[in-house]
């Protein structure tokens, strides 16, 4: 307390001054009377996040040393590390932890790489470029369950219209049952995230596209730099803080992704799509296996932290973009 | 900010306590109860909603909240509903697989004292043992229903057989010609997805072979020569073209769509799809749809085996934590009451075995216009209904069959493979 001096008559109602003698009669600074008083307002919310947010995050971080089965009244053993080094040990798990890499990979790959080329194109203002740009908004305002289940139509192997379009090309004689195929499932998932999410990438690439100074650009082509060269030496360095942004997002976002697969494939064919987040979800709901659940969730907090960790570690450099 | 003074800051506390104080429930007026249910087997949302508008127009100091949900969503909404406290449902409809988990994690209240007699002797003595477990009650009987074998009478006919086939060997026989005359492209459509519809069909042509889930002393038989036929059979009929390999990625939802738009001249479903088959609406082939028993192998009939089917039976239990178990039960008594299921009886048939016989089934037969073909066609396949394990642990094991079945029939894995690993989690199961 020794840093803090109360004013003798304070004007605020959370007034401590019943014992104020002890201390010098220092007054607030202004700067002092604003920040507590921003603090007395920011408690409640701080309470309410901190209640829905942190507390579960330490209630589930204890219950991952647990056997805990699901139920009123169900007895928990604690099980130390348990939990964490049968999944570390399960073949399943590492299966699991590829698969979904493999999701997060190629939709984040994707779409940055055409989310990129949009924004690029956005920025250029070819004709009917402010429609191209409110009409990417439409796929990443439809909610994920609701493209899953359109997308799972387009897929179906009986009246899908992705069969219908390549019967149409003549690309193929028969329907293709998309989604029973173990080698097809997950990049037609992949597609399906990458229609939906792509808009975000891509309208964060060319909000921060819209910042860069033309002045940049025009040197670079007095300079005699070409259309490529002006985008790799000049936009793309600059974007990076940008494409960094984008690249945490969505990797965290697509490493943890459940909903569309949920929807699309249940996981199937022959757990082909089963990704990290939907074999937490099966042992904490559908087992009833809460602590496995529980521990399932730490070790997916602790993969995106890598992961964000490195994107960090090579995309962050702020001294050259000072 | 700096202008801030005490009263500011105190309409700012008071805001907030009231705020709080908001949130508190109100328990003015008819107490309201919150019923989950399936949208997909049994009555339909329209008709349940009927039924809740009725009660309370009954039971003023009642109101029912019905909520729908997809079948394979309902056990997962459950648990997560009863993390909270009151539960988020005061009932739901249980499938006849959840009990003994339900049971054993405490979420379903006894309802032994409320059954009356009548009830207990009105009902099917089946029905109630899907929701009895050492003597005491835990549900009300909801629906009866297992899977039935419909074919497309018009594509058989043009096909030149006069009948439906017996034995699935018969039934190859038949999809064989369907498909060289060019009639339909895949002649059978089933529900082999990664879902609780593939182990039930599993279950239908399993115990059709004379095969079996455990054997005499509770240990997994499904792996063994029985079931590896099976599931060899399974494949060979994808293979071969006569199965339509969208089954592999089918729920009963999709397995109808296919059905009733003529695609398909054979399919496994629940009893909804018999209703719905002669929907102008949603169907193609109204009128053409009939039922068979369920066929079942030469080697299964050969030993004796009559029928094999798969019962999709479920309740409606009371949470045990509710704050309103009589209100709730009163609803749940009037739901499965009777008249009520008499009335409504289109979609699916009564648990009441009083309404099969005498005047009452003159009453039932009359109370739909299809009712003349499925009570017939319930009568001759529940009886063949064969029950999936009753374990606590069923649906983690379901799964791990769920996943050999689709290595097996995706050609991952070969059936004897697929079947024994999932066997060995069966047995890794039991001994948790």
């Amino acid at each position: 307390m020794g840093g803090f001096a109360f004013q003798r008559k304070s004007t605020h109602i959370f007034d401590m001054t019943a014992n104020s003698k002890a201390f010098p009669k220092r007054p607030f600074s202004l700067r002092q009377k604003e920040a507590r008083t921003a603090w007395l307002l920011l408690v409640p919310s701080l309470v309410v996040i901190l209640g829905v947010t942190l507390w579960p995050v330490i209630y589930t971080f204890v219950l991952s040393f647990f056997y805990a089965p699901t139920g009123i009244h169900q007895v928990r053993t604690f099980v130390g590390l348990t939990n964490y080094l049968n999944m570390l040990k399960d073949q399943t798990f590492w299966q699991t932890i590829g698969r979904t890499l493999y999701f997060t990979l190629g939709s984040v790959g994707l779409e940055l790489i055409l989310g990129l080329a949009i924004a690029q194109l956005i920025h250029s203002r070819p004709p009917g470029w402010k429609f191209l740009r409110v009409s990417l908004i439409i796929p990443w305002a439809i909610p994920t369950i609701v493209i899953g289940a359109m997308w799972r139509w387009i897929y179906s192997g009986d009246f899908g219209a992705l069969n219908g379009l390549l019967m149409q090309l003549g690309l193929i004689k028969h329907y293709i049952p998309w989604l029973t195929l173990p080698n097809a499932a997950m990049p037609l998932v992949i597609l399906a995230d990458v229609w939906h999410m792509m808009p975000f990438v891509a309208l964060i690439l060319q909000a921060a596209l819209a910042t860069l100074p033309a002045e940049l650009d025009e040197a670079a082509v007095v300079d005699g730099a070409n259309a490529w060269q002006v985008f790799w030496k000049i936009r793309f360095p600059l974007l990076q803080p940008a494409i960094l942004v984008a690249l945490i997002a969505r990797t965290v976002d697509a490493f943890r992704v459940f909903d569309i697969v949920y929807i699309i494939t249940n996981g199937g064919p022959a757990f082909k799509t089963m990704t990290i987040t939907y074999l937490t979800y099966l042992n904490s709901f559908s087992y009833g296996k809460q602590g496995t659940g529980a521990a399932l969730s730490f070790l997916i907090s602790l993969f995106t932290m890598i992961m964000a960790f490195v994107y960090i570690r090579i995309l962050y450099r702020p001294e050259e973009n000072q | 900010m700096r202008h801030l003074n005490k009263i500011t800051l105190l309409a700012v506390a008071v805001i907030l306590v009231l705020s709080i104080v908001g949130c508190q429930p109100k328990q003015t007026g008819p107490v309201t109860i919150h019923i989950l249910t399936q949208d997909q087997a049994g009555m339909k949302p329209a008709e349940i909603d009927q039924i809740a508008r009725d009660f309370e127009a009954q039971n003023p100091d009642i109101k029912v909240v019905m909520e729908y949900l997809s079948y394979d969503a309902i056990h997962d909404k459950i648990t997560t509903g009863m993390a909270a406290n009151p539960p988020a449902y005061d009932a739901s409809m249980v499938d006849v697989i959840w009990p003994d988990e339900f049971i054993k994690a405490g979420y379903l209240l006894d309802v032994t004292s409320r059954v009356t007699p009548e009830m207990k002797a009105g009902i099917f003595p089946s029905a109630w043992n899907g929701v009895t477990r050492d003597g005491k009650i835990y549900g009300m009987p909801w629906l009866m229903d297992t899977k039935y074998f419909m074919y497309n009478k018009d594509i058989l006919q043009q096909a030149g057989f006069s009948a439906a086939p017996k034995t699935w060997e018969e039934l190859i026989d038949q999809a064989k010609v369907i498909k060289q005359q060019g009639l339909v492209e895949f002649p059978i459509i089933w529900s082999w997805p990664q879902l609780e519809g593939a182990v039930c069909d599993f279950t239908i042509l399993l115990y059709g072979n004379g095969g079996t889930f455990l054997d005499a002393s509770g240990k997994p038989a499904f792996n063994n020569e029985k079931g590896v036929q099976v599931l060899t059979w399974m494949k060979q009929t994808i293979d071969d073209g006569l199965s339509n390999p969208s089954s592999i990625a089918s729920d009963e939802m999709a397995v109808e769509a296919s059905f009733l738009a003529g695609q398909s001249a054979y399919a496994v479903n629940w009893l909804f799809q018999y209703s719905d088959s002669n929907k102008a609406d949603v169907s193609q082939i109204v009128g053409k749809v009939a039922f068979a028993p369920m066929p079942v192998f030469a080697a299964g009939a050969a030993a004796g085996i009559q029928g094999s089917s798969v019962d999709g039976s479920s309740s409606f239990a009371i949470m045990a934590t509710t704050p309103y178990p009589d209100q709730t039960w009163k609803f749940l008594t009037y739901l499965t009451s009777n008249a009520v299921q008499t009335k409504f009886s289109a979609e699916m048939l009564p648990i009441w075995q009083t309404d099969f016989q005498g005047d009452s089934l003159t009453q039932l037969l009359a109370a739909a216009p299809s009712n003349p073909i499925t009570v017939p066609a319930f009568l001759a396949q529940f009886p063949f209904a064969n029950e999936r394990p009753t374990v606590s642990y069923y649906n983690e094991a379901s799964k791990a069959l769920q996943l050999a079945l689709q290595e097996a029939l995706t050609g991952v894995k070969t059936p004897q493979q697929a079947l024994d690993e999932a066997a060995a989690k069966w047995v890794e199961l039991a001994g948790q």
